[in-house]
């Protein structure tokens, strides 16, 4: 009997690798194999240390921030003032410092965007979980459900929601993570039914094993892999759908600041003709983070691609 | 090929079932009774009785759901809270042709670039071109259109004046076809970069697929120029796959277009709705979700019908 693949994130047979031909040398576990696949691709790890300066400056806002938004005053004196040493990204038209605000809105765009991911990442799992495991009537439900959630444009279901609830920024995180499921689902479902028949899983059965621990010791391991990167595939998706919606003034709502509502308050013929930093700046972060995430999302797949070496 | 489509069309129906469903139970769940909504709070309750009775909302809720379904499928929307009396179909049917318009353009300046682009991508894979097309488009995907949107607006309208920042027309002057294509150009392609990078992405792994197939060699080997070759033996055999593509995007297209006509004052049906949820106007915002569902519904049914048409391989 082979040994089970237990702490090893992919579906990868558990065989020596084909990249050692030296079976006298060790081989190298799967997860050091993928850290290493991971490490060589360059606009991942870019990606990974930029995402990592924006989270790290958006944790410690309140000592890097010149400002702190809370205490909102109006400096008239420094209306829509220009990016210079003291203001490096310029001024709003409150006079208030675009860069602290930027900050503090990265808290909760990053914030919106990783909870929903988790979120979304459990609901699917579990979904997947039941369909792929049960089978039958379960999964055909359950398939459905999804099918109907992926073929509709969920940001109108969205905007559904937000119209008859009006919610806060932690509903909204629930909203976004109950449409947000459906492509985890499909993973891991898929991951069950071609692990359902491997001879570890049906020993495991045959053992008695209960279904619990079949499910999160012997199947949901194997997944992991496809469910972390589609995972952080969809933070960058989901930032972008909460300044959407933000943006619209349906989102956060001010004087909160995030990227999308200080694009919306941006939108305006004088600040648009005089002062362009005020545009640029928060829609920047969003792309720039959204990219970071990307590469490192992408980075991830060829690293837990077992075909790409 | 009769039974094919008829086939896909009865697979459409579960969806669009379920996503009245979906849209019922909102309105259900969500606080505040439709008698709260429409009634004065000083109503007595003698009043109140008599307006639950008379449209039906004493009614077990699924009797409910089949009422209001039946009278969607004979286009009865009801009306608007906001402004009173205007049935809400009409109100869609008034803003639909400009979201079609805004559409329709978009998809046409998304083919026009991406496809060439995914072509020449393909045909030069691993050099310099390719790898600037590929990281283009990663960049794509990761700018929110309602920046790149509102950095047009800034350049292009505010600071040079080339093109208008709003609307469908200019006010007050005559139709003339110049200046509605002038007022479409930006919001189209601003809507356009939303699916521009994902189409290039297929396209050019289409073409890739198609490179290397046989009868590509053999075309070469009869001595057909590269250009006929690529063209007429492989454009024809790559677009079929991305007609799907398009079934695939037309989600992302519609909730493309909702930030774009917000940001173009464009008068479509995402303008609508968003104004719509601010004024509360509960009946006008199922009637777009409704009319948005049946609409990606059908854009999807007409892509699978014509991916069976293109494609001789397909059997039914």
């Amino acid at each position: 009997m082979q040994q089970e693949p237990v702490n090893m994130p992919s579906s990868t047979p558990p065989e020596p690798g084909p990249n050692d031909p030296k079976l006298k040398k060790k081989p190298d576990t799967l997860t050091k194999i993928i850290l290493t696949k991971f490490f060589r691709n360059k606009l991942a790890v870019a990606g990974g240390i930029v995402l990592f300066i924006i989270v790290t400056m958006a944790i410690f806002a309140p000592l890097i921030a010149p400002q702190n938004p809370g205490d909102v005053e109006m400096d008239l004196l420094n209306r829509l003032a220009p990016p210079s040493t003291e203001f490096i990204m310029g001024t709003d038209d409150f006079g208030r410092d675009i860069f602290s605000r930027v900050l503090y809105g990265a808290q909760v765009s990053l914030l919106v965007g990783f909870l929903a991911m988790l979120g979304g990442a459990i609901i699917g799992t579990v979904m997947g979980s039941l369909a792929g495991y049960f089978g039958g009537r379960v999964d055909a439900l359950i398939m459905r459900l999804v099918d109907i959630l992926i073929s509709f444009p969920n940001i109108f279901l969205l905007i559904l929601l937000i119209a008859f609830f009006s919610p806060s920024v932690g509903l909204l995180i629930v909203f976004l993570a109950s449409l947000g499921w459906m492509s985890t689902a499909r993973l891991v479902r898929g991951e069950f039914l071609s692990l359902r028949q491997r001879e570890y899983v049906l020993a495991a059965k045959t053992l008695g094993m209960k279904t619990n621990r079949i499910i999160f010791q012997h199947i949901l391991p194997n997944a992991l892999g496809p469910i972390i990167v589609a995972s952080t595939l969809s933070v960058g998706n989901l930032i972008i759908v909460e300044s959407v919606l933000s943006f619209l003034g349906l989102g956060v709502q001010p004087p909160t600041p995030s990227w999308g509502n200080m694009l919306q308050s941006a939108q305006n013929y004088t600040i648009m003709r005089d002062a362009w930093w005020y545009p640029v700046f928060p829609g920047l972060m969003i792309f720039i983070t959204v990219l970071s995430i990307n590469f490192v999302g992408d980075g991830l797949r060829d690293a837990f691609d077992p075909k790409m070496r | 090929m009769l039974s094919y489509i008829l086939r896909r069309i009865i697979m459409a129906v579960p969806i669009l079932i379920g996503i009245s469903i979906l849209t019922f139970s909102v309105m259900h769940l969500a606080p505040g009774s439709p008698t709260s909504m429409l009634l004065a709070p000083d109503i007595g309750p003698e009043v109140r009785i008599a307006f639950e009775e008379r449209y039906g909302l004493n009614d077990p809720i699924p009797v409910q759901y089949v009422k209001w379904m039946g009278a969607m499928i004979q286009g009865d929307m009801g009306y608007s809270l906001v402004r009173v009396g205007m049935p809400v179909s009409e109100m869609i049917m008034n803003r639909l042709p400009n979201t079609l318009i805004l559409m329709g353009a978009s998809t046409i300046i998304a083919i026009v670039i991406s496809i060439p682009l995914g072509i020449i991508s393909a045909r030069r894979q691993y050099t310099v071109t390719d790898y600037s097309v590929t990281f283009g488009s990663f960049v794509g995907i990761a700018t929110p259109n309602f920046w790149i949107g509102l950095l047009l607006i800034m350049w292009l309208s505010v600071n040079l004046g080339w093109f208008p920042s709003g609307g469908t027309h200019t006010l007050n002057e005559p139709f003339s076809i110049l200046d509605r294509l002038h007022h479409l150009f930006l919001p189209a392609l601003v809507l356009a970069t939303a699916d521009m990078a994902g189409l290039t992405r297929y396209s050019r792994s289409s073409m890739l697929e198609v490179i290397r197939q046989d009868y590509m060699r053999t075309a070469r080997a009869k001595g057909f120029t590269e250009n006929t070759v690529i063209y007429k033996h492989g454009l024809r055999n790559g677009l079929i796959p991305i007609i799907t593509i398009f079934g695939l995007m037309l989600p992302s297209f519609f909730a493309g277009s909702v930030v774009v006509e917000r940001i173009f004052a464009w008068p479509g049906i995402g303008d609508l709705l968003i104004t719509s949820v601010f004024q509360r106007d509960y009946p006008v915002i199922m009637g777009i979700t409704m009319i948005s569902a049946v609409l990606v519904v059908l854009g999807n049914l007409l892509a699978d019908i014509a991916y069976a048409i293109f494609d001789p391989r397909i059997e039914y």
